[in-house]
């Protein structure tokens, strides 16, 4: 039977979460730059602490304008709610927290934004959860890592550094049987690109500085739910299925079936922590995700020309970008990313640590800084920046090549693009001299 | 809270607080393929207010053991069973969509029982098309999909429930598959052939002793407001007119709560 359904896509991007301001008929979404929020009498006041009613209070917990954005990140990933965070960063320890604790265990993806593995790997053992690394592909790593005492599986959509795609269903899978949900780091991918709840994983998080932004203005993360993991179900985990003395001795698996994750992250998490989104970066990214439809399937259309040029390069040794048969993930690329696998990618060019400089120096529209998704392109050389302390031995271990160069493509004039590119390749072979 | 009902586990969710043996009770009753969690606001708000609270999960839903009931008569009869479980001689049922069915024919079988009816979201009859009907037997998901767009009339409803940053069509469409696979069968199918052969709201009305108020969305294209326009006459009920879909309590919970509150006061 045809019938209808929810708004696509596309319009979820513009409307999702977001009507006329019924106070001043404003179309667009207000910007509310307010700590609180007046209460209308005491017992109004009790209500809304107490979660009788539903309404803002303060902007550290909740604000309007960053309610628009959450609601509609949450539309867009095919979710149920999503919390605004601070950063990306911010978005990653509140999933932790709000579901992990002292003697508790995570299995994740070796292939990690360093940030990412910094938390698992040094920071949180100090507070006593340890992490399991496993190399992505590696299902039965998975598996077999999983304690009694595992919480969550972590892993990223297109991993750091080689673009490894995840296999989120079978991953899901493993997880499920295990009790144990699965988080996904969508930041390279968007929901435009996968939507990884579609693909079997519980929570989504992104650092919404990048290409939710889109601006490179503002730094925010986001968190959200499908409200499909049965948290009671799974018996892991009491902070969701016991009293929270923290909260009116609240059952959060009983007061709301699907949401209970995002009850406690927002009722503990922001309160406690208080890693918020400020409600002004929320309006600036509500800006850049009103066009993330349009802008990705640029980023990726740049990408795919930019790659074509650069793999048949004399000075390109590999191009590690999964839409081409050479990357190992091709197959599933295909499979799970069929819009295509976002423009962060990285190439190794042949030659010296001397000659990398070079390139990187001689690029014009390209900037040499440390961030990706942004609407102009950006580079960086790892073994002369961000891993500039290593060897090329250990370099060569954590995947790094002395020639390794990561592009993050914009949507300049693809042409543009190119001959920079062209150019700094010119001047790179040139310094081999 | 755990009660033994006709012989199987039965769930109520109490508001917020510990159950106690007396004081005044209200009775919240789900609607097809729901839980008590679409209560959660309006359940705390009377558990905090002086009332006792019992927002059930029906007999095969969420945490209450099936098998499902057959019908809107063994579902009102069901409630009757479960005041008795909970030693409540009198409450107010306010129920949703088919829900707000199974409070009205509780109502008529034990009027005495019944200190007030709120329907909410409600028609009557409520038929379901044999076209959906069929979508819902033969592709549950589909069904769902369908049902939970025609239950929301609009993409920012706030301020959201069970609060802020929560996308209500996302929420209700993961409660209504989280139901239905849990369900043994197709509980979709079920609930909605339970409301469509629910025959007896007429005179189900004619017998009821209580006040009677209903809560009706102006957007509701799944219960139309115009859809109660006998039942309203013969309940002699009070109407509220909410601008909201189906989905009343999630699209406008301080004006459903508002609209509950003229029927039963704190």
């Amino acid at each position: 039977m045809p019938g209808p359904s929810d708004p696509a896509f596309d319009t979820l991007a513009l409307h999702a979460g977001a009507a006329p301001d019924p106070a001043t008929g404003a179309r667009a979404t207000p910007l509310h730059l307010t700590t609180s929020f007046v209460f209308e009498s005491s017992e109004h006041a009790a209500s809304l602490f107490n979660m009788e009613r539903a309404g803002h209070v303060y902007s550290r917990i909740s604000n309007p304008t960053t309610a628009v954005f959450e609601e509609r990140v949450a539309a867009l990933e095919g979710g149920i709610g999503a919390i605004a965070t601070a950063s990306g960063q911010a978005a990653l320890h509140l999933a932790i927290a709000t579901i992990a604790g002292a003697g508790s265990h995570i299995v994740a993806s070796t292939a990690l934004y360093g940030g990412s593995h910094n938390l698992l790997a040094y920071t949180l053992p100090r507070f006593g959860i340890e992490t399991t690394f496993v190399k992505p592909r590696d299902i039965d790593a998975w598996r077999a890592a999983i304690r009694p005492d595992t919480r969550l599986l972590l892993g990223e959509s297109l991993g750091n550094p080689g673009l490894d795609v995840l296999d989120i269903p079978r991953i899901a899978q493993v997880a499920h049987d295990a009790g144990v949900p699965l988080l996904v780091d969508a930041t390279f991918t968007t929901p435009w690109l996968q939507q990884p709840f579609k693909l079997g994983a519980d929570l989504v998080f992104h650092s919404a500085t990048k290409f939710l932004s889109g601006h490179g203005t503002v730094v925010g993360g986001v968190l959200a739910d499908s409200g499909r993991f049965d948290w009671e179900r799974s018996g892991r985990f009491p902070e969701l299925s016991e009293p929270y003395a923290g909260f009116h001795d609240m059952v959060f698996t009983e007061e709301s079936t699907v949401g209970a994750f995002l009850l406690r992250a927002r009722r503990e998490g922001l309160r406690d922590f208080g890693a918020c989104m400020s409600p002004h970066t929320a309006w600036l990214i509500l800006q850049g995700l009103e066009t993330l439809p349009l802008r990705m399937e640029r980023h990726v259309a740049n990408a795919r020309k930019v790659v074509a040029f650069l793999a048949s390069h004399p000075m390109v040794a590999q191009v590690g970008y999964p839409e081409l048969e050479s990357h190992p993930d091709h197959a599933l690329a295909q499979s799970l990313l069929p819009r295509g696998c976002g423009s962060v990618f990285s190439f190794d060019l042949r030659g010296s640590r001397a000659q990398g400089v070079a390139f990187i120096e001689a690029l014009q529209l390209f900037s040499h800084l440390a961030n990706v998704g942004d609407c102009r392109s950006l580079v960086i050389h790892p073994a002369s920046t961000t891993h500039f302390r290593m060897d090329d031995a250990a370099l060569a271990a954590a995947g790094i090549g002395p020639g390794t160069i990561r592009l993050s493509i914009g949507l300049e004039d693809p042409d543009d693009l190119i001959a920079d590119l062209k150019a700094a390749l010119k001047t790179a072979e040139r310094a081999a001299a | 809270m755990k009660l033994d009902v006709q012989g199987r586990g039965a769930y109520a969710y109490t508001g917020g607080k510990t159950w106690r043996e007396d004081g005044p009770c209200v009775v919240f009753i789900h609607g097809a393929l729901n839980d008590h969690s679409v209560w959660t606001l309006l359940a705390r708000w009377y558990a905090h207010h002086g009332y006792r609270v019992l927002a059930v999960d029906q007999p095969g839903h969420g945490r209450s053991e099936g098998p499902p009931l057959a019908s809107v008569e063994a579902l009102a009869d069901w409630v009757l069973a479960l005041l008795d479980a909970a030693n409540v001689p009198s409450a107010h049922l306010v129920g949703h969509s088919m829900g707000s069915l199974i409070a009205l024919e509780a109502a008529a079988r034990a009027p005495e029982r019944a200190a007030g009816l709120v329907m909410v979201g409600t028609a009557y009859p409520m038929k379901v098309s044999d076209a959906l009907l069929a979508t819902a037997r033969d592709d549950p998901d589909r069904a769902i999909a369908m049902v939970n767009a025609f239950s929301h009339s609009s993409l920012a409803s706030k301020p959201s429930y069970p609060g802020p940053g929560a996308w209500l069509r996302g929420g209700s469409s993961a409660l209504m598959h989280r139901i239905q696979n849990d369900a043994a069968g197709n509980l979709f199918e079920h609930d909605f052939r339970v409301c469509d052969a629910y025959a007896g709201g007429i005179e189900a009305a004619g017998r009821i002793t209580c006040s009677a108020h209903l809560i009706v969305g102006t957007r509701d294209v799944m219960t139309p407001a115009k859809a109660t326009k006998e039942l309203a006459t013969v309940l002699h009920a009070t109407v509220s007119r909410i601008v909201s879909g189906h989905a009343l309590m999630q699209e406008a919970p301080d004006a459903v709560l508002n609209a509950v509150r003229t029927a039963i006061p704190a």
